[in-house]
């Protein structure tokens, strides 16, 4: 028996909007773009629901009344699912239908969808209780499999899972991690006893992810019979397809026929009795490891190289970076909810991102994924709003 | 015998006569000179021929054609301003048309020209390296206004040169700078009237001594073409003399000026930048393109002394070009990415706030011909620290001066402003007086000087 693992992704960042050097000390409300550009968060919200978020939506909800075997794990961002409550209260209830059917399992990060981990034990704490008190207010679970923003990944986020109680955590199957071994096994986390890996099997994934409506591939146009073939000739125990959910409606329009494609999927994988869907936490259960996994550096799901340099490759993210981290204790000693909550929101791996200057291959990616003219202009933006958080900072009364 | 001596003495008082009426008319025009010429000289028509023009303008240049044409009207100089393209603008005191050379289509026969184009002949390749350096000049909805390729824009604009002197009437042919200098060169030749070429900036200050061999051509055309050349600094005669070996005396120098024509006025708007002094900063202000010329790099490297002695101190680079990006990620590998601000090209009443909040304004350029928002800062009472390799470092005497290289020393002024209120403010009166003087009238008089030389040479 091979299992079918999918889990989607769901996240959408506050996009800081264009914040000028006069604007510092005057207005501290940073992410309320309300024009007719990519920086209006409502905005691209309201977008995404309509083109991916309430149709997918929609379509699981019918595949899972089809298919009582049919399962999928979902991991929402805090700052997504704020956002949906109030922009898209339709479509947030129709995830929670979604949970009450017993298959969708939520996931467990980061409530803003930080890099904390890397810069600050205890902030990334404080965030991913946020985000568990949150999604136990909305679906009534409780996250048992981590998956830390972006999938990053090293040794470390493996122990801590594993002190922290969960049963699994995610990573990019990346072929340097594994060298010989296979992503469709699971694995123990070095140093872990009872928390295991769970690996990206990034060809699938990407076939459908980003491969699925370019016409430049041998393999296009991708059909549910090709693909389940493939899937059922590949030998291990899961086989995890682990994507962003606005691959469906949102990167590849419902125009490629992507639609048609994962209402089909589960009744043609289904034809294969060798072949089942599981959540995370259920292959977790069902399988033993194979092997124990050292992955001594950051590992991401990003680009070809699958390191945090899409975040932190340059100096720029790296002094927006740690210029951020550097207002902790300031700003938590300032016991200011305002302030407190605006720092957080700063923290969103997005807006680093977006100051990506990585132009070659990838940078066609970032471009896509940027709503500003320039990594630059991201860069300014994001610096000048520290300056004012700064500011408000230092009026506050010290302690 | 008798009458002979009558006859002699009255000879010899009519020469007295004679001479001393002449001996007269020479003494008092020359103290009175002034007076007497605002009555009885001739009014000139000077057809003049710029890039760009207030409100759309992206540096300097603009600026000045602005502060010299309406001071020119003031002295009985009727100034036809022709520009390449048609810009949404008017000015009362110049007349402005436009060659529109994306448009016209010129009829060379109807005009009568027997001439060829401007050497060497067209096209040139797009010069990608050369646009990226030069700012765009954007009309209001963002476009830009001049092409991709400024060479082939500049030899299109020396072709209609021509055309433009046969319908203007003029005594003389003015041109700003190299873009503009094959226009005046083309007009001249069809108007026989003599030719001033302005020179504000030479390619080999713009490029750090790396000039585009084209526009060096240009250049060099353009300044021998010229009946007379002005210099906007004893540098830039200096420049054009020996990199052009244009013969010294047919250089005059007049330098910029400043009034309320063009220094930065304020907004409608509150002071926005107050809550940054507030908290406790001072501000230290670049204020350019941010181009190899004008020494940014040398900037960032002194705010990290800077920075070293007084955490407290805010940098703000304004203004746009091919540096900016390298200088953000200067900033960071320094260590000082919060310290250094990046707003971008500014104009009208932001321009004004940064002036007017900066404790210090700094202008470290590697070379610079004149430098005429040192003038700007001093006229609204901020300090300024220049480098000696500005022209305009020659024309003032209540700024700090320094070598562009030598950072140790530019952070040391830079601290001994920062740190004392009281020089700050001595510096800040002195500045405004001296300010108050060098004014665009006084450019004009010379400029008018240059031209009523043609009279008696």
């Amino acid at each position: 028996m091979t299992s079918i693992c999918i889990y989607l992704q769901v996240h959408q960042p506050y996009r800081v909007k264009r914040y000028s050097l006069f604007d510092i000390g005057n207005d501290h409300a940073y992410f309320n773009e309300s024009g007719g550009n990519d920086l209006n968060n409502r905005r691209i919200l309201r977008k995404v629901d309509d083109k991916s978020y309430r149709p997918t939506a929609e379509l699981l909800m019918r595949l899972l009344n089809r298919h009582p075997e049919f399962k999928v794990a979902l991991s929402f961002s805090g700052i997504v699912l704020e956002q949906l409550e109030r922009d898209a209260p339709e479509t947030l209830a129709l995830f929670q239908e979604m949970v009450r059917t017993g298959r969708v399992e939520i996931l467990g990060e980061t409530h803003y969808h930080s890099l904390a981990f890397f810069y600050s034990r205890p902030e990334f704490e404080k965030q991913v209780e946020k985000h568990r008190t949150f999604v136990s207010r909305l679906f009534g679970a409780t996250p048992r499999i981590f998956r830390n923003t972006e999938l990053s990944y090293r040794n470390d986020l493996g122990t801590w899972a594993d002190e922290h109680g969960y049963a699994g955590i995610i990573t990019e199957g990346w072929d340097r991690v594994l060298g010989w071994r296979s992503p469709n096994y699971i694995y123990r986390p070095r140093g872990a006893s009872s928390t295991r890996l769970l690996l990206k099997n990034y060809r699938f994934s990407d076939d459908v992810a980003f491969r699925f409506s370019s016409r430049d591939w041998s393999e296009w146009p991708l059909t549910t019979e090709k693909f389940g073939q493939w899937v059922s000739a590949t030998p291990g125990d899961t086989i995890n397809l682990f994507m962003d959910y606005e691959t469906f409606g949102e990167h590849q329009w419902e125009s490629t026929g992507i639609f048609s494609f994962l209402e089909h999927l589960p009744a043609e994988l289904l034809k294969n009795p060798d072949l089942d869907f599981k959540t995370p936490s259920e292959v977790v259960a069902a399988y033993e490891p194979k092997d124990e996994i050292d992955i001594p550096q950051v590992v991401t799901w990003a680009d070809t190289d699958r390191d945090l340099t899409a975040w932190v490759g340059n100096d720029l993210q790296r002094s927006a970076i740690s210029t951020v981290y550097g207002f902790e204790g300031r700003v938590l000693a300032a016991r200011d909810t305002e302030l407190l909550e605006d720092w957080r929101r700063l923290q969103t791996s997005d807006h680093f991102y977006y100051m990506c200057t990585k132009w070659f291959a990838d940078g066609d990616v970032h471009a896509y994924f940027s709503p500003y003219a320039s990594p630059y202009e991201a860069y300014t933006a994001y610096m000048n709003v520290l300056k004012d958080l700064e500011l408000r900072v230092k009026a506050l009364p010290s302690p | 015998m008798s009458v002979l001596f009558f006859i002699y003495i009255i000879a010899l008082l009519f020469s007295f006569f004679v001479v001393g009426a002449v001996l007269g008319a020479l003494f008092t025009r020359t103290p009175t000179g002034k007076t007497v010429l605002a009555t009885v000289r001739k009014r000139l028509r000077v057809l003049m021929f710029g890039w760009e023009f207030p409100p759309f303008n992206s540096g300097g240049l603009g600026v000045a054609c602005l502060g010299i044409t309406k001071a020119l009207s003031d002295k009985d100089v009727d100034v036809v301003f022709v520009m390449p393209k048609r810009l949404p603008d008017a000015v009362p005191f110049a007349k402005m048309i436009s060659a529109d050379i994306d448009n016209a289509t010129v009829d060379m026969k109807r005009f009568d020209i027997k001439y060829a184009f401007n050497s060497p002949v067209l096209p040139y390749d797009s010069s990608k390296t050369f646009t990226r350096r030069e700012d765009a000049l954007l009309y209001e909805d963002g476009t830009p206004v001049y092409g991709s390729d400024i060479i082939s824009e500049a030899r299109r604009y020396a072709r209609f040169g021509a055309a433009i002197a046969k319908k203007e009437p003029h005594d003389f042919v003015y041109a700003h700078d190299w873009l503009a200098f094959g226009a005046g060169a083309e007009a001249k030749q069809v108007s026989g009237k003599p030719f001033i070429a302005h020179i504000h900036s030479t390619e080999f200050d713009r490029t750090g001594d790396n000039p585009d061999p084209r526009i060096a051509q240009m250049e060099y055309d353009g300044l021998h073409r010229a009946d007379r050349v002005v210099a906007v600094s004893e540098r830039t005669k200096h420049a054009v003399t020996s990199r052009y070996a244009v013969p010294a005396d047919k250089v005059h120098v007049v330098h910029n000026g400043i009034d309320e024509t063009t220094a930065p006025a304020a907004g409608i708007t509150t002071i926005r930048l107050s809550a940054l002094k507030k908290a406790g900063y001072k501000l230290v202000l670049f204020l350019g393109r941010i181009t190899i010329q004008k020494g940014p790099d040398y900037f960032i490297r002194a705010a990290r002394r800077v920075i070293d002695h007084d955490p407290d101190v805010l940098f703000i680079m304004a203004g746009s070009g091919d540096m900016e990006h390298q200088m953000m990620h200067l900033a960071a590998s320094m260590g000082i990415a919060d310290k250094i601000l990046f707003p971008g090209f500014l104009r009208g009443a932001d321009q004004y706030e940064a002036y007017k909040l900066a404790d210090l304004f700094v202008v470290p350029s590697v070379s610079e011909p004149f430098g005429l928002t040192v003038l700007e800062s001093m006229y609204l009472g901020t300090p300024v620290i220049v480098s000696k390799q500005s022209g305009v470092a020659e024309a003032v005497e209540h700024a700090l001066k320094v070598d562009f290289w030598d950072i140790e020393k530019m952070a040391d002024l830079m601290l001994s402003v920062l740190e004392s209120p009281e020089f700050r403010k001595e510096l800040s009166k002195k500045s405004i007086a001296e300010a108050a003087v060098l004014t665009w009238n006084k450019t004009a008089d010379g400029l008018r000087a240059v031209m009523d030389g043609f009279a008696t040479t």
